[in-house]
């Protein structure tokens, strides 16, 4: 089974957020980049497949040159060889246009993308490729296995879990459930010193455009300061949020 | 405290001049030490009991002989990356720490550097793996600052050597499946020796009642004419510059060891001192807090700046053994205050195993000791810029 694992280069949870240039570009000074979590879960699910049943575990990321030290870590952790598509990734159509090109070159059985990016969350990538592939898709996937050419997928469905079976070539949109937290892998040195020796091919953009451009970026306005109420005065708790919070 | 909140002093933006793979290394080993270490390691020294079940983790990690070639089963990963490793391990505690570096530089490299190909090959990848652990017996009983002086004995019977003497102060004892020990032969001369678990008359009783490192084991080495066989001994290097040459690989492991303990300190510190709040405002506003919390955090700097440097020189073969003497004292007093100004900061809470720093301040007071003393440092740096020994 080949295997393909989609990552992204995200900012850190604990990140501090902020825009430069008239609030028009994501400031990325002092902010460490990740593995996206829900393409990490999806890593090590791949890591399973490679060790229990002989799969091949290939990684790409559409990004820039800065993107390599993200790569690496998922080479590292296992993955056999990296692609990385030498553009700056926009929003989720530029991106799937992108990775299809690697995807229909490579011929992989499987594709593991996560659900969404923790970035910009657009969660869209996986299902535009499915449908640019013409591949079987199971999005919001918790648990997959796989037998020949069959998938057995869980995928998470408002109020409770949907077990559904298909057959491969695959592209899941993968999340926590793929591997619980405890599972995820930590490099170890030897594996980083693997990592240096294997391939990380660097393949020109595919001539597509972004269907979006960003123009500015907004933080969330500062919390206000709390107004305590005394738990018996009902009255004026209802008069601050009709009068004041204007919620009821 | 919350290890994932941990935030890392980087003052001097040293990361900048750390490499992708030196990141990642350090990341990985700073993930695996808020994992495995952080969760257990105050049961564990309150108890004194040393966490066995991390074995396996630092062996998966790749702590055991990171800078042994491949080949031999390890990473074969450069210095500053072996410093890295060390500085994350003692983030955690500097017995787990030293379990590390026992392994590695003074087991694992002393067989690497002065072993046959034989025990290379049949040593090396156990040790790695955590199959085998090591000691290193130098130390005796009456003989610390002044190794040379060693009792323990050898005597060459023909078709094995008879050893005799003890060794004492000596880290995984207890549990150590093979000894590095370094005794006199007939003529006086210092040999290295593989001592085995299970050789008739090869004992090692631990030491309890430590106040310090608690959560490492430590013990003894008794030798009772003991039968060493002669493929045991390691041919490559003897006289006393042999063992010196482990504990320079050692002493450079803790001069970034020791900044990783004063690290947790102060970041403990800061974020304390930010929130308890007194006089109706955070204690970190109030200028006696800021002062300690600053000179720290200078301290730090230049200990971080001192290793890297002393990485540099060793990745070039350069780092000569006055050098690393001065980084190991250095950086480890270094630590040992900021350990005592960041338990000042927590004013009574400072002293509880809900923080880490009392423990650290426990654990630095025998780093300060152990692998030459912090006068002996000194001396050697003396010694080093005028050509006179003091200490002979």
């Amino acid at each position: 089974m080949k295997i393909l694992v989609c990552i992204s280069n995200v900012p850190d949870t604990t990140s501090k957020i902020n825009f430069t240039d008239g609030d028009t570009k994501f400031d990325t000074n002092g902010v460490q980049f990740v593995i996206n979590p829900n393409d990490e879960f999806g890593l090590t699910r791949a890591m399973w497949f490679k060790e229990k049943q002989g799969a091949t575990v290939h990684i790409a990321t559409v990004g820039d040159a800065s993107v390599e030290p993200t790569m690496r870590k998922a080479l590292a952790i296992g993955a056999d060889e990296g692609i990385r598509i030498d553009a700056v990734p926009t929003d989720g159509y530029f991106v799937a246009t992108q990775l299809a090109e690697v995807i229909k070159k490579g011929a992989y059985d499987l594709v593991i993308a996560g659900r969404e990016s923790i970035d910009y969350n657009g969660g869209m990538v996986p299902g535009i490729l499915a449908a640019m592939l013409g591949m079987n898709f199971v999005n919001t996937c918790i648990s997959l296995e796989v037998e020949g050419s069959t998938a057995t997928a869980v995928r998470e469905i408002d109020g409770g879990k949907e077990k559904v079976s298909t057959s491969l070539p695959l592209i899941i949109g993968g999340q926590k459930g793929l591997v619980e937290e405890s599972d995820l892998k930590i490099p170890n040195m030897r594996g980083i010193m693997m990592a240096r020796k294997k391939a990380l091919n660097v393949v020109p953009a595919s001539d597509s455009n972004p269907l979006t451009k960003d123009q500015t970026f907004e933080k969330p306005a500062a919390k206000g300061p709390v107004k305590l109420v005394d738990a018996g005065n009902v009255a004026e708790l209802v008069s601050l949020l009709h009068n004041e919070a204007k919620v009821i | 405290m919350d290890p994932k909140a941990f935030s890392a002093p980087d003052y001097y933006l040293l990361d900048d001049v750390l490499s992708s793979e030196h990141i990642m290394v350090r990341d990985a080993a700073r993930s695996w030490v808020n994992k495995a270490i952080i969760p257990i390691i105050d049961e564990h020294a309150q108890n004194a009991t040393f966490p066995k079940q991390v074995i396996g983790g630092l062996a998966e990690i790749g702590a055991f002989g990171p800078m042994i070639p491949e080949n031999y089963g390890g990473a074969g990963l450069d210095y500053i990356s072996y410093g890295l490793l060390m500085q994350e391990i003692e983030r955690g505690d500097s017995g787990i720490r030293s379990t590390a570096s026992v392994q590695s530089s003074l087991v694992m490299y002393p067989i690497y550097a002065y072993g046959t190909e034989a025990q290379k090959k049949h040593f090396l990848p156990k040790l790695a793996s955590g199959e085998y652990m090591g000691a290193f017996g130098l130390t005796e009983p009456n003989h610390g600052s002044n190794p040379g002086g060693m009792e323990t004995k050898f005597k060459d019977q023909g078709d094995h050597y008879l050893l005799n003497g003890a060794k004492m102060w000596i880290s995984n004892a207890p549990f150590a499946d093979v000894a590095v020990v370094w005794a006199k032969d007939e003529n006086g001369r210092i040999h290295g020796l593989l001592v085995e678990r299970g050789m008739e008359g090869f004992t090692t009783p631990e030491t309890h009642n430590k106040w310090s490192l608690r959560a490492s084991a430590t013990g003894e080495l008794h030798f009772d004419n003991v039968k060493i066989p002669k493929k045991n001994l390691l041919p490559g290097k003897n006289g006393l510059s042999a063992p010196l040459h482990c504990l320079d690989s050692a002493r450079y492991g803790i001069s970034w060891g020791a900044i990783g303990a004063a690290m947790d300190c102060y970041d403990t510190a800061l974020r304390y001192a930010k929130e308890r709040m007194q006089f109706g405002k955070p204690i970190a506003a109030f200028q006696l807090q800021q002062k300690k919390l600053a000179e720290m955090v200078t301290e730090i700097t230049k200990a971080q700046l001192l290793a890297h440097r002393l990485g540099q020189l060793k990745n070039k073969g350069k780092a000569s053994s006055a050098m690393i003497s001065m980084a190991k004292r250095n950086n480890v007093a270094m630590a040992l205050q900021v350990a005592r100004e960041s338990r000042q900061i927590l004013g009574a809470m400072g002293i509880s195993g809900e923080f880490s720093i009392m423990r650290h301040m426990m654990n630095l007071e025998s780093v300060v000791t152990y692998e030459g003393t912090h006068d002996i440092h000194l001396l050697i740096t003396g010694a080093d810029i005028t050509g006179i020994p003091a200490f002979k």
